[in-house]
């Protein structure tokens, strides 16, 4: 048997959360909002609209693309994209194909590998279709509320060979989309869209003459087990002498495993042509250079620094990184405990981060000489106690915590304040 | 004179001076469309609140540019609340729930839409024969066509149904109809004047532009229309001249006309090589220096443009796919069914190698776009002949699918390349006008308008009125 290579390339589909529309004023927001309310003759593709590009969705594209190390086009295009779906008001979808913002990018994982990407480009998202039964009758509705999103599409090379590796690639990449504060990148409202196309091959130096693509996989798990399938399905067709179809194929995540669903289309059939409403975007070196002076630090140079400075482990460090509440409460205290404790601290749930931090671990010693004091100073409350007001404990308590500047454990304090109180009586 | 027949400085120094009301004014143009229009067939659709909005004007206390003047408005700019069709059925029944930016601008400056006129469906014609609606015909000879795409509001100038009217340009189709109908008609530059809400024909060189009684109303009215707007990206952000008060103050002298040999060639219509020499030394004698030159072959942009306008008419014809304005996709006319056939299959083969239609007409385009370049670094205008010929016969478009682009050839170059050029009357020939068309560089509207005008003012054709007897 000759040993057979995959190859896989990845296509991810980003809608970047600029409070207007790629080529329209209307709100950008359209989860959860009330069907065709953020409408308007450009976004419904009435006669006579034209688009006017968003000036943020671009910057924000090219400081993706600059985060991925990518070469940013001097001179970039629209293009219109022709096909027909219902979802498409006007029977084209205003994209990027030969000129795009950003091309020639890298992510390199922690193996080192560098995954290599094609491009970055800018479009707009489609309407919504909503399938219903209304009085018994399947019927397809339209949601335009999605209708000229800003759409932000990542293509790696083929260059990717496991689910793990992919895997690995899109976690760190939405970390970085994340990081740059661009998009929500939620899967489950669709703000982050994955797909596969994967091939195998006997001849690792050449690309296979077929490619299936897998669409709408809406988790990182289930990339993973898609490609893993897609492997196998096409490993045993090959051995079969079979050459696989081109096609476009879903994934079924319960029975896992993936269906097909059309016939691929060839690009030709797209007719691409530059978009003729909207001028090319000419982009200076200072435009440019601008947008890299205001990229935040990446997540591998974060968790490079906390792992040198502070000496966290490294994935403390990446899942500080990830999360920007945990980083940010992670930075606001690393003055008053140890480093390490409070990352450790903080990943494994152990304090609320909502709330100041108490130092529970400085307090581990309730000094006693405090108890003391407040037991001395608070007499009548002592009194009270003796008299069978257990209540007055609070106050004593309360008074510990002020004298303590709140670095001790109320409870602990409430203990020890009972042990010398039951002590005085007896 | 009766208040229809006035042009656009007349009717707003008569309504200034309190000679008539806009009232009056707008039933004299309506009663003219009664009587005439039934001939002619200029207008599809009338605006039912036009005299209302007249009395409004007349109560109005604010100045305003245009107040109270009746025009006609081509009936692929959105009016909201006014049916637009562009001649094709397919939009029958379609309502807009919105105003183009040009139509939105002259009733910001006052101006009333007295109705949306004729035109070849979608704009896909110079004969206006190809609207779904019936063809419009010439007010100088109702055997003849009107020209197009433009040829219902050129018709309505030229019959004294409006005081102006607004037509739309891809190649030729504000001049070429204005040259048909005797009348003067202004192209602005690609970019000069806002595209939002008009029915896209091929994007890359569509322009709004005034159909006028004279080139001082033309300049008027387009200083009014034209300047950035936020809705179209393709709009330059230059300034907008007070082209009208400009017009007066510079003479000829100096002004450098070129005459280019390829648009005076043997193929042009008996007379009309006469009445363009005639031009030449009546501006001559304003003062301008004309000299003849060579220019690429206006014939090289009939195929540059077929396959541009082809590939972009199927794009922008795309969203009509039968789902949303109550026609379904038979609706279409056997010439849109054309365009959009060969405009899917120029940009087709983009990828699969039968040819790169689009990218090597694209390539052409900037040759001819270069050769306008040098030509202007030594003129600042070039003329010729608008239409090889006057208007021809109804039934000449038919079973003549490059019937357009053979009538536009003197001035396709120079749409595709973004100038800005007018038509003036400049003589007749078996009782029909001829155009005179003097282009100039992109965003040089003045330097048109002034040598149009002065050479206007020269002559008396454009007062010539045709015989609207036609019972």
């Amino acid at each position: 048997m000759t040993k057979l290579f995959s190859t896989i390339g990845l296509e991810i589909h980003v809608e970047l959360k600029t409070k207007s529309k790629m080529f329209c004023g209307c709100p950008a927001d359209h989860f959860q909002v009330k069907p065709n309310t953020h409408t308007c003759p450009v976004c419904l593709g009435l006669p006579g609209a034209l688009p006017v590009p968003n000036k943020t969705a671009i910057d924000w594209t090219i400081m993706i693309g600059l985060a991925l190390d990518c070469q940013i086009n001097h001179e970039s295009t629209f293009d219109r994209k022709h096909y027909f779906y219902p979802d498409l008001p006007k029977g084209f979808q205003i994209s990027q194909y030969d000129d795009p913002f950003c091309q020639q990018g890298y992510l390199t994982l922690d193996s080192g590998k560098k995954i290599l990407i094609n491009r970055v480009h800018l479009e707009e998202d489609t309407a919504k279709l909503i399938h219903k039964k209304i009085n018994n009758k399947d019927v397809t509705l339209v949601d335009f509320n999605r209708s000229g999103v800003a759409l932000v599409e990542i293509v790696t090379e083929p260059v990717v060979t496991s689910g793990n590796e992919a895997k690995e690639f899109l976690k760190k990449l939405r970390d970085i989309l994340r990081r740059l504060q661009v998009s929500d990148c939620d899967m489950e409202k669709g703000s982050m869209r994955l797909e596969a196309n994967i091939s195998l091959t006997a001849d690792a130096k050449h690309l296979a003459e077929y490619k299936v693509e897998v669409k709408n996989l809406n988790s990182f798990r289930f990339v993973d087990q898609a490609i893993n399938y897609e492997i196998e399905r096409q490993t045993s067709l090959l051995e079969q002498g079979i050459t696989p179809t081109q096609e476009t194929r879903g994934y079924d995540d319960l029975k896992k495993q993936t269906f097909s669903q059309r016939i691929k289309e060839a690009a030709g059939d797209y007719r691409y042509f530059p978009e003729p409403d909207i001028p090319p975007i000419v982009l200076s070196k200072e435009y440019v250079e601008n947008l890299r002076k205001q990229l935040p630090k990446l997540p591998e140079t974060e968790t490079a620094e906390l792992v040198q400075r502070f000496h966290l482990n490294n994935s403390t460090a990446q899942l500080l990184v990830k999360d920007a509440v945990k980083l940010s409460y992670f930075k606001k205290y690393l003055t008053e405990i140890e480093p390490v404790k409070l990352a450790n601290l903080i990943i494994n749930k152990k304090i609320d981060l909502t709330k100041p931090l108490l130092l529970k671990t400085a307090a581990q010693a309730v000094d006693l000489k405090i108890i003391e004091k407040v037991i001395r100073e608070n007499a009548d409350a002592v009194a009270k106690y003796k008299a069978g007001k257990t209540s007055v404990v609070g106050f004593l308590v309360g008074q510990v915590m002020k004298q303590t500047h709140g670095k001790v454990d109320p409870k602990q304090a409430q203990q020890e304040l009972l042990k010398h109180l039951r002590g005085v009586s007896s | 004179m009766k208040l229809n027949q006035l042009n656009l400085q007349e009717a707003l120094d008569g309504l200034k001076n309190q000679l008539f009301s806009s009232k009056e004014l707008i039933q004299a143009c309506l009663d003219q469309i009664k009587t005439k229009d039934k001939y002619l067939h200029a207008f599809l659709t009338l605006n039912s609140q036009a005299l209302k909005e007249a009395e409004a004007a007349d109560q109005d206390k604010i100045a305003k540019p245009l107040k109270g003047i009746p025009y006609a408005l081509k009936d692929n700019f959105l009016t909201e609340g006014i049916r637009t069709t562009a001649s094709a059925k397919v939009l029958d029944e379609f309502i807009p729930p919105y105003e183009s930016t040009v139509s939105a601008r002259l009733k910001a400056a006052g101006a009333i839409c007295l109705g949306k006129t004729n035109m070849d469906a979608w704009a896909h014609g110079s004969s206006t024969e190809t609207s779904d609606y019936g063809p419009t015909h010439n007010p100088w000879n109702l055997n003849y066509l009107p020209g197009g795409s433009s040829g219902g509001s050129a018709a309505a100038v030229s019959a004294d149904m409006c005081t102006f009217a607004i037509g739309s340009e891809t190649a030729g189709s504000v001049r070429q109809p204005s040259a048909w109908c005797g009348v003067t008609g202004f192209k602005p530059s690609y970019g000069r004047v806002s595209r939002y809400g008009l029915i896209a024909m091929a994007s890359s060189t569509d322009s709004p532009g005034p159909i006028c009684k004279t080139v001082s109303d033309a300049a008027l009215i387009t200083q009014v229309i034209a300047g950035q707007d936020p809705y179209d990206a393709t709009t330059s952000a230059l300034p907008v001249a007070n082209y009208s008060q400009n017009l007066n103050k510079t003479s000829l002298a100096g002004l450098k006309i070129a005459i280019p040999q390829e648009y005076l060639s043997k193929d042009l219509a008996p007379q009309v090589r006469q009445l363009i020499q005639k031009a030449i030394e009546q501006l001559a004698k304003l003062g301008a220096k004309l000299k003849p030159v060579t220019l690429l072959d206006p014939q090289y942009s009939i195929g540059v443009y077929t396959l541009v306008q082809r590939s972009e008419v199927s794009s922008n014809l795309a969203r009509f796919d039968g789902v949303r304005y109550g026609q379904d996709r038979s609706a279409f006319s056997h010439e849109a069914k054309n365009r959009c056939l060969l405009g899917t299959y120029a940009l087709s083969s983009r990828y699969h190698g039968e040819g790169e239609y689009y990218n090597q007409a694209q390539k052409v385009r900037t040759l001819i776009i270069q050769d306008f370049a040098k030509l202007f670094k030594s003129f600042n205008l070039y003329l010729g002949p608008t239409s090889p010929g006057p208007a021809l016969k109804l039934g000449a478009s038919q079973n003549n699918p490059m019937f357009g682009e053979m009538e536009d050839r003197l001035v396709e170059a120079a749409a595709i390349s973004g100038l800005t050029g007018i038509s003036v009357p400049c003589g007749f020939t078996n009782g029909l006008p001829i155009g005179l068309q003097l282009t100039g560089p992109q965003f040089s509207e003045q330097i048109v308008l002034n040598a149009a005008h002065a050479y206007q003012k020269s002559t008396a054709y454009h007062l010539l009125k045709p015989n609207l007897n036609y019972d």
